[in-house]
């Protein structure tokens, strides 16, 4: 119990530290740009293909549930307010601490190991401002965009199932779902959750990576910390969110 | 501290957790010479650069490196004094995503703000100082042990600091690239007007281009001369380390070594 107080002290003093070390100068944001290429554009495929198959199995199973009360053609709410509430961040969270979170701690794990952040403060570069800060604001901004762009290819998943597969009509569909969307309950909590797992994960993981001992073995067990650690804190977080917000 | 000293340890205790590394160790490292740091392996040579360098503080002593006493106060202070060493170290550590050029002008861009064509001018020096004028382009995993371990020496006298620490320079070279390296240490120095303190086990190799030698062994000095003296000599460690000989005072399992240091 000490230890885990101790380790969430040391993860909020950690972000303290990247905060007073962001100055936004052109380097800075010339590094932030290049990691949110890195860690949030190079997310999409994968973001992509899993809001697809997402939308089309809670199409399908949302259509089974519906239409044993004769109400199939309200497929739009059982597909949209899950989804928002829900499965878009969470899963979208998950699938960047396993795409992304994985590889910043990686990377950093192998620069501690590779003497390159020893290198960074032997030049008077702070590491943290250096390596660290972009990582994170990159992870930041990353997740609440995946986010949205996992919700997108999951609607069209789940269009493409409803109107071309279980034939529902496609006025029905999206009609049911906009009238059922709510812009501040559902997307207002979509994109506030999104907020939250994005500092969460990006913060566990530039945490796990820059404290990783620099051998091989310390990089793989950092990595497999911040997918771990990055996706349970999800879990937990959006447990609590739920529990207090809405 | 005279105007001749760049670093001053007087009676410093090194440790790292409950482990004593040097104890009680006084030595000088003189302006404008090369200092060759020799030692056996574990024998707390790189711990000594890493005090120099901020990275450690004494447990006991006075530690004065350009006229500044360690540990800093501060870490803004520390990166202050740090703009005026340049270190080497083992792993070079070059950062992987950036090109050699690039690498040589991170602490230009961070440190200065110099138009563009001027510090594009300065890189260029550096990397034709180590002979690398037309390896700019290409990324650490692209160069050789030898050309990456000059690219970080053009990193480290970029911004023309007055005190260099090499750490370990020869490790994993071959003999020419190390003749290479060592050449550059001794005209950088000379022509630069530098300190350098170059930490190695290479005894053969190195001391014919340092000014002085300091032997590191059993947690102390166990010896501070010139070159020639340290060849001349007839104690039995020193001996020991200079021929490789298997016995002697220095042993070479860690249990051994653990008891010669409690002996000594």
């Amino acid at each position: 119990m000490r230890e885990s107080i101790q380790s969430i002290g040391q993860i909020g003093l950690f972000l303290v530290r990247i905060l007073l070390s962001l100055r936004f100068s052109r380097e800075q944001l010339a590094d932030i740009a290049r990691q949110i290429y890195s860690v949030g554009a190079r997310s999409l495929p994968i973001i992509a293909v899993g809001g697809l198959f997402v939308g089309l199995v809670i199409s399908l199973q949302g259509y089974r549930a519906l239409e044993t009360i004769g109400a199939g053609s309200a497929l739009g709410t059982a597909v949209g307010i899950p989804l928002y509430r829900e499965l878009g961040p969470v899963l979208a969270a998950i699938l960047f601490c396993g795409r992304a979170g994985s590889s910043i701690a990686a990377e950093l794990g192998l620069m501690r190991a590779t003497d390159q952040i020893m290198a960074l403060s032997m030049m008077a570069i702070d590491p943290v401002g250096k390596v660290v800060a972009p990582r994170f604001v990159a992870g930041v901004i990353s997740v609440p965009l995946l986010t949205a762009v996992f919700c997108a290819f999951a609607i069209f998943g789940a269009y493409l199932q409803a109107v071309w597969v279980l034939h529902i009509d496609s006025g029905f569909f999206w009609g049911s779902l906009r009238s059922s969307v709510d812009l501040v309950q559902d997307f207002g909590q979509c994109f506030t959750k999104a907020a939250f797992f994005g500092v969460v994960s990006s913060l566990l993981a530039v945490h796990v990576g820059f404290h990783s001992e620099p051998t091989i073995e310390g990089t793989s067990v950092a990595t497999t910390q911040a997918v771990v650690q990055g996706s349970l804190m999800v879990l937990f977080l959006d447990f609590l969110l739920t529990a207090l917000l809405y | 501290m005279t105007e001749s000293v760049a670093v001053r340890f007087e009676r410093v205790t090194l440790k790292r957790g409950h482990r004593t590394i040097l104890s009680d160790a006084s030595v000088d490292f003189r302006q404008g010479s090369v200092t060759a740091v020799l030692g056996p392996s574990g024998a707390g040579k790189s711990t000594l650069l890493f005090a120099i360098a901020g990275e450690l503080a004494p447990s006991a002593g006075r530690l004065q490196v350009l006229d500044e006493a360690m540990p800093q106060p501060s870490v803004r202070s520390l990166f202050a004094l740090r703009r005026k060493m340049g270190v080497l170290l083992q792993g070079n550590g070059l950062l992987t995503d950036l090109t050699a050029f690039e690498n040589v002008a991170l602490p230009l861009r961070t440190h200065t703000n110099l138009p563009e064509p001027i510090l594009r001018e300065l890189v260029w020096m550096k990397l034709n100082a180590v002979g690398l004028g037309e390896a700019g382009d290409l990324l650490p995993q692209e160069l050789s042990g030898g050309m990456a371990r000059r690219v970080a020496l053009a990193r480290a006298l970029v911004l023309d600091p007055p005190l260099m620490l090499y750490d370990e320079p020869l490790t994993g070279l071959d003999p020419i690239a190390c003749g290479v390296i060592l050449d550059l240490i001794r005209r950088l120095n000379d022509t630069l007007g530098l300190t350098s303190i170059v930490v190695t086990h290479h005894v053969l190799e190195t001391l014919p281009h340092a000014d002085r030698a300091v032997v590191i062994a059993n947690q102390g000095i166990a010896f501070d001369g010139t070159p020639a003296e340290l060849t001349r000599t007839a104690d039995p460690l020193l001996r020991q380390f200079l021929d490789g000989e298997p016995d002697g005072p220095i042993g070479f399992d860690y249990r051994h070594q653990s008891k010669a240091v409690a002996h000594a």
